[in-house]
């Protein structure tokens, strides 16, 4: 069990993380290996916001160079983590196939096929027959897919607790709460709804789809360009083995990129247990939790399509969660223009348990001036501010 | 492409077609529901009933000849009812307009009705105790049920044990049936008890049927204050060990029929929206619910016997009936009080001792869907239900928290209401089902604004 650490109010900490979710988690994890005084404000419970409501797929992507940077980074971090992790985290490197319906898909397979081989990413190109072997649930005549081997399967509510575990071994303290005020005297003052309050030097802003909640706490004049993007996943009974690997449709990235429209994907995953997890869904506007029917049937009909047999599968419970989306589709990590001691790590929108890790380890090299493997300019949230001079 | 477009076209008509329509509408068909029903069709209200079970009178009548099952079923006949059996509810539309979804052996029924009467029941309370998962342990009514659908119990060695006025009643119905009935082991002490029997010189008929009279005369000993600690065996039951006060000692027997009270069937009045209060669905006078026009009766507002179950149901009915049944639902208020009151007495005799809680050791498995161990969660203390069901995963498999949810609510003093599941679908459905009931509901919120 965590250790709660009593919260002295003479103490100061050098960092204060608001949201325990798997973000957070692995920043408190990453600042308390560096030897800093770290505190933890969790109102929801660990890892009760989109760490709870999401897929757990840790995916190398190739959306940007700065994408690839930072989930093919991540993905490592979590295969160097993988033998400490405990069976609840439920580890599964199961492999990603991106799955090609025609044979203009399968022109995508080859150049992802070789964007990632340029870049030493194991991948296997596979034809219509050596999918329906490894996949013989899926509907026949598919024309191929791509297996990115080294991709695997978590279940985050229990990484994010163990990450904070750790973090709470090393001498991180935790806080439930709601954060009321932050006052920007040096340090930083922050005042939680039951009255206590915190001293801490830095801020990190880990709220996910709710750290524009948070945005009255900070200075004014810079856009907060997190929008929560709402997503239904629905979860059967067991059956071991009808689902072998996550499976990605590639169209899936055209849906996954469209900004605006509400959009539907197969996206399908095992559990360990022999469940299977069945998205996806994106929706902007709809801020309510209640699952929406019609994107509901459409992302089931889109599965169907996919995996005829589904239909005969029982489910037995279906959820909603907010992904935190940015414009770019990129985090935000680092310094708050304007005022330095604040920082955000958040709008990770689908890849938040992909890039946890690596936006823990960033934004803490950042903390202690330590040279980071990959460049951290690109997930600056510096960038938005550009972006909204563009805009006007 | 095309087989898919004419597909398409093919499953709207469909719909149209199995979306029926009613004026109101009754969830389950046990005392409340047949008796709301009733009520609702003699007033002239084109009435349909939805029940999970093959065959109608909920677990009460079920599989008996009962002279006053057949009696209201005859009536609902008479008065036009339309039951569909084995009919689950598993999703509802609550919007401008309301569609009930529940699957059937034939795929998906959906029923729009503007008035909801929801008369789902109660089951039992599972607590874990060492032992609780072997073959031979069951539910108390869990195992009249199975003898009732056909398990030979005769000659067969029975304890009986937990808590409730069902305790009693399931010991004859077994000894009836052949079996030896070793013991009626009630938790609650006699202290309790005796002051809840004081109250039943008011309502013998019901006496009977709840105090440990029945067994007595029977011979079947009933030992109150008294709790299973721990169930033997290997690969069935093979003997119990008791406790009383600091006594302990051990039975053998083939079963061990133990639950302790009732609980109520929640899960669609909360996913409904309607108001919960001290862990029943909270009504007024004319048993709606904080929902206009959805009405609960029966066990959903307190576990109180057939008889208040049948008044309860006739309320509902009849205000659901509107104007024309409102005189008849008031005509029956003061019996409903006296019958309530003997509810409450029932809540407070068998209300459950703390010290139940710590009959699952560590090594306990409290979850049996996931087999999650009493360990495991102590030692994630997770402060909640939600955060038991992440961390752990505990009654996140298919029975989606019914069994283990009671019982951490127990332990925990987690509210009741907090450990009831509450999004769609509320019991596992195939697939497609729930596709179709997506599709349904499109073609409803079409049609409902023809309607409107």
């Amino acid at each position: 069990m965590m250790a709660l650490h009593p919260l002295g109010s003479e103490t100061v900490y050098d960092v204060a993380i608001i949201g325990a979710g798997i973000v957070g988690a692995s920043c408190a994890d990453e600042a308390a290996a560096a030897d800093l005084r770290v505190v933890v404000i969790e109102s929801r419970g660990i890892g009760g916001g989109a760490t709870a409501a999401g897929m757990g797929h840790i995916v190398c992507m190739d959306d940007s160079e700065a994408q690839f940077a930072l989930t093919h980074y991540s993905r490592e971090l979590w295969r160097r983590l993988a033998s400490e992790l405990p069976p609840d985290v439920e580890f599964n490197p199961c492999g990603t196939l991106w799955i090609a319906a025609d044979d203009e898909e399968m022109t995508e397979v080859l150049r992802k096929a070789a964007y990632f081989g340029a870049r030493d990413v194991r991948t296997e190109v596979l034809d219509t027959t050596q999918l329906a072997r490894l996949e013989p649930n899926l509907r026949p005549g598919l024309a191929g897919a791509l297996l990115v081997c080294d991709d695997a399967v978590i279940y985050p509510p229990c990484a994010a607790r163990f990450l904070l575990e750790r973090a709470c071994a090393r001498g991180a303290a935790m806080a439930h709460g709601w954060v009321e005020h932050i006052d920007s005297r040096n340090p930083m003052v922050i005042k939680l709804s039951d009255g206590r309050s915190l001293r801490a030097a830095k801020v990190v802003y880990a709220g996910g789809a709710w750290t524009p909640e948070l945005a009255p706490l900070l200075a004014e004049g810079f856009p907060m360009p997190v929008r929560k993007r709402k997503g239904h996943l629905v979860i059967t009974d067991r059956y071991p083995g009808f689902v072998r690997h996550q499976l990605v449709e590639l169209g899936y990235l055209k849906s996954a990129h469209s900004v605006s429209a509400d959009s539907v994907a197969f996206n399908i995953q095992p559990r360990t247990n022999g469940q299977v997890l069945i998205g996806s869904s994106r929706q902007f506007g709809d801020e309510g939790s209640t699952v929406n029917p019609a994107i509901l049937t459409r992302m089931l009909e889109r599965a169907h399509e996919y995996m005829p047999g589904l239909a005969n599968l029982t489910a037995i419970r279906v959820w909603t969660g907010f992904r935190a989306a940015t414009p770019d589709k990129l985090p935000l990590i680092g310094p708050y223009p304007g005022d330095a001691r604040r920082i955000l790590a958040t709008g990770h929108e689908g890849l938040g348990i992909t890039t946890s890790l690596a936006t823990g380890r960033l934004l803490v090299d950042q903390l202690i001036g330590r040279a980071s493997a990959i460049p951290v300019e690109p997930y600056w949230p510096k960038r938005m501010d550009k972006e909204a001079a563009h805009a006007h | 492409m095309c087989g898919q477009m004419h597909r398409g076209q093919k499953s709207e008509e469909h719909r149209l077609e199995t979306l029926r329509e009613t004026e109101v509408l009754v969830i389950g068909a046990g005392p409340a529901g047949i008796a709301a029903a009733c009520s609702a069709a003699e007033c002239g209200r084109r009435t349909i009933v939805l029940d999970d079970n093959p065959l109608p009178g909920g677990q009460i009548w079920r599989g008996k000849e009962d002279p006053n099952a057949t009696k209201w079923l005859s009536r609902a006949q008479r008065a036009g009812v339309q039951m569909i059996h084995e009919a689950q509810v598993f999703a509802a539309m609550m919007n401008d307009t309301r569609v009930v979804m529940a699957e059937t052996p034939d795929g998906l029924c959906a029923v729009r009705s503007p008035c909801i009467i929801l008369a789902t029941g109660a089951r039992e309370r599972f607590l874990p105790f060492p032992g609780w998962t072997l073959p031979g342990v069951t539910g108390a009514g869990g195992l009249q049920a199975l003898v009732k659908g056909g398990l030979s119990i005769e000659g067969k060695r029975v304890v009986v044990a937990g808590s409730g006025a069902l305790l009693p009643a399931v010991a004859a119905y077994l000894h009836e049936h052949g079996a030896n009935v070793r013991l009626v082991a009630e938790q609650t002490s006699w202290l309790q008890l005796i002051a809840f029997g004081a109250s039943l010189v008011l309502r013998p008929s019901v006496a009977m049927q709840g105090l440990g009279l029945i067994p007595q005369l029977l011979g079947i000993p009933y030992e109150a204050g008294c709790m299973v600690t721990a169930a033997h065996g290997e690969a069935k039951l093979i003997s119990v060990t008791l406790r009383h006060g600091s006594r302990t000692w051990q039975v053998d027997c083939d079963y061990l029929a133990c639950g302790y009270n009732l609980v109520p069937n929640l899960e669609l009045p909360v996913l409904l929206g309607c108001a919960i209060a001290n862990g029943y669905a909270a009504v007024d006078e004319w048993q709606e619910s904080s929902l206009p026009g959805v009405y609960c009766a029966g066990e959903l507002t307190g576990i109180g016997g057939v008889d208040r179950s049948l008044i309860e149901g006739q309320i509902a009915g009849y205000a659901a009936a509107g104007k024309q049944g409102k005189p008849k639902a008031q005509a029956l208020w003061p019996q409903r009080q006296a019958l309530c009151a003997y509810a409450e007495r029932l809540d407070r005799a068998f209300a459950l001792r703390d010290d139940l809680k710590a009959l699952a050791t560590p090594e306990t498995i409290v979850c049996r869907c996931e087999d999650v161990r009493r360990a495991h969660l102590d030692a994630l203390a997770p402060g909640s239900w939600r955060m038991a069901k992440l961390h752990t995963r505990c009654g996140m498999g298919a029975c989606q928290g019914r069994i283990c949810g009671p019982a951490m609510s127990f332990i925990h003093d987690w509210p009741m209401e907090s450990t009831v599941s509450t999004r769609p679908p509320l019991f596992p459905v195939r697939m497609e089902t729930l596709t179709a009931a997506g599709l349904t509901e499109r073609t409803a919120e079409k049609t409902g604004e023809v309607n409107r």
